[in-house]
């Protein structure tokens, strides 16, 4: 965690030094989710509803997702980019150093212009909350924290088990993206417009439901009990088999040479 | 041969090699049209939808499959870096017309990208079950006016988007233009949403700009959304906006390289 701290600290500092490239940079990572943004408030000013859903209620489903994806892209970048640590040589120096792999990892690729979309997420999320007519309570904040953070780390595990394949591939698998943006893309929405196949993929298989879905009925007063807290927490340990498998792809690693 | 077409054709040879990321593209472009068909059908449901269940379906399908057709950030990698690394120098010495060069061997990597893709997207869709399959145009003129209107649009999108690649020329940073035009363009072509589903105001003012001419017109010709009988007249528009853009860029090219300094050598 420490040296984490110190890598973005490194990072922010290299960054900044090119203030248009990066200025720049945060401008797209802003402009983009906006504009999808304000692809989805005029759908809902045009239709009023989302499958029963208010705009307000459907819009703290998205503010989360993007929250959640927004935070895991700025830290996991490392993972999602793996095929090319792992294709230049770079993984071999990391291995040798006696600090832990997955920091370094998530140290070598920070990306802060990432903070964009997590800006654009907070900003959806407090314009969901003003606009709901949902009791608050302790219990429910929590919840909420607790969806985007462990939606993050859901996320994350999604660009671990990519950076696992590419201990085969070397070339890094892209498929993963259907999983990574377009399970952004669609957790942004109540799970219910989706049609049952997709569901059972997103709810079993990996599980988004967990994060937003299922918590949120809990946060909207649409029934389910208080245990839904603890959904998030289930979401969560996705990560951990993506990591196993990535550590079982550390363990039998040898090296591209160059 | 002359050069144009040659460079046109190696583009696209070269295009058609890269099988592999084309698959994976197809999956997930496959996957992205599902869930917006879903999000676009559960919106319309909920009443007041101008276009039918099947015209949405449509919509989405034919802007995945020919993503590369119509999308403002396919960039020619190679190209951009030749300009910001200065190697372009070269290319300027060929007694060729350097607008004309860029401008065949962004149209041959285009239809490269779309040539491998749009088939497989194409079959699928069309063997899904009914509320996401792709049905055929309701008559031959709807499909005969689609595939004019995205032929036009082709030639309109990318006499747009080589302003970007002439912009690098003047400022060396080959990520800055797209940076700025993509959310736009995304926006106001349709890509993001249908233009139907926007407020009317809204597409007032966007039919004015040359984007949708791209994206919006092609597709809701197909499904007859926009009717055929009106075709004339967009294609029309669509050939007026290619024919004021081409000799705009030309001049504003030849402008830039006579401004432009080789660095180093």
């Amino acid at each position: 965690m420490r040296l984490l701290l110190r890598y973005l600290r490194i990072v922010a500092r290299g960054q900044l030094r090119y203030r248009s490239t990066f200025y720049l940079n945060l401008f797209g990572q802003i402009a983009l989710p906006l504009s999808a943004l304000a692809g989805v408030s005029l759908l809902f000013a045009r239709f009023g509803n989302l499958a029963g859903w208010t705009a307000h209620e459907a819009l703290l489903c998205y503010g989360v997702t993007n929250c959640a994806f927004a935070l895991s892209e700025l830290m996991a970048r490392g993972f999602d980019s793996f095929s090319s640590i792992l294709s230049n040589g770079e993984f071999d120096r990391v291995l040798v150093r006696p600090r832990s792999l997955v920091s370094q990892v998530l140290g070598a690729r920070l990306d802060l212009s990432r903070f964009g979309r997590l800006v654009v997420g907070f900003v959806v999320l407090g314009w969901a909350v003003s606009g709901l007519s949902v009791e608050w309570s302790f219990l429910k904040a929590v919840t909420v924290f607790l969806m985007v953070a462990c939606g993050a780390l859901l996320f994350a595990g999604i660009f671990v088990l990519g950076a696992a394949f590419a201990f085969v591939t070397t070339d890094g698998l892209e498929l993963i993206n259907v999983f990574t943006d377009g399970g952004r893309e669609m957790a942004q929405y109540p799970m219910t417009i989706y049609e049952r196949p997709m569901r059972f993929i997103f709810t079993y298989l990996i599980p988004f439901a967990c994060v937003n879905y299922l918590p949120l009925m809990f946060v909207l007063d649409k029934g389910s009990s208080p245990f839904a807290v603890l959904f998030p927490l289930i979401g969560a340990l996705f990560v951990v088999p993506c990591l196993a498998v990535w550590k079982a792809g550390v363990r039998r690693y040898v090296s591209t040479g160059s | 041969m002359n050069p144009y077409a040659a460079l046109f054709r190696m583009r696209f040879i070269r295009g058609l090699s890269y099988r592999a990321s084309a698959i994976v593209g197809v999956a997930t472009q496959f996957f992205f049209g599902l869930v917006f068909i879903m999000v676009f059908q559960a919106f319309a449901r909920s009443g007041g939808s101008s276009l039918a269940p099947a015209q949405i379906a449509s919509y989405v399908w034919l802007q995945q499959a020919f993503l590369a057709l119509i999308m403002v950030w396919y960039r020619d990698r190679e190209l951009l870096s030749t300009i910001a690394a200065g190697d372009a120098a070269y290319e300027l010495c060929r007694p060729v017309d350097a607008y004309f060069f860029w401008y065949s061997r962004l149209l041959g990597g285009r239809l490269a990208g779309a040539a491998l893709r749009c088939l497989p997207i194409l079959a699928v869709a069309a063997l899904l079950p009914d509320p996401y399959r792709l049905c055929p145009p309701p008559s031959v003129a709807a499909g005969l006016c689609f595939v004019a209107c995205m032929a036009l649009g082709l030639l309109l999108i990318v006499a747009i988007t080589i302003f970007a690649y002439i912009l690098t020329v003047v400022t060396l940073s080959p990520s800055a233009p797209f940076i700025f035009i993509t959310p736009v363009y995304e926006f106001a072509a349709g890509m993001i949403i249908p233009l139907p589903f926007m407020p009317e105001a809204l597409q007032q003012f966007l039919r004015v700009l040359p984007f949708r001419l791209c994206v919006d017109l092609p597709l809701r010709m197909y499904s007859g959304s926009i009717a055929a009988a009106d075709a004339p007249g967009f294609l029309a528009l669509q050939a007026l906006w290619v024919a004021i853009l081409l000799p705009l860029g030309r001049l504003t090219l030849n402008r830039a390289i006579r401004g432009a300094q080789s660095v180093g050598g």
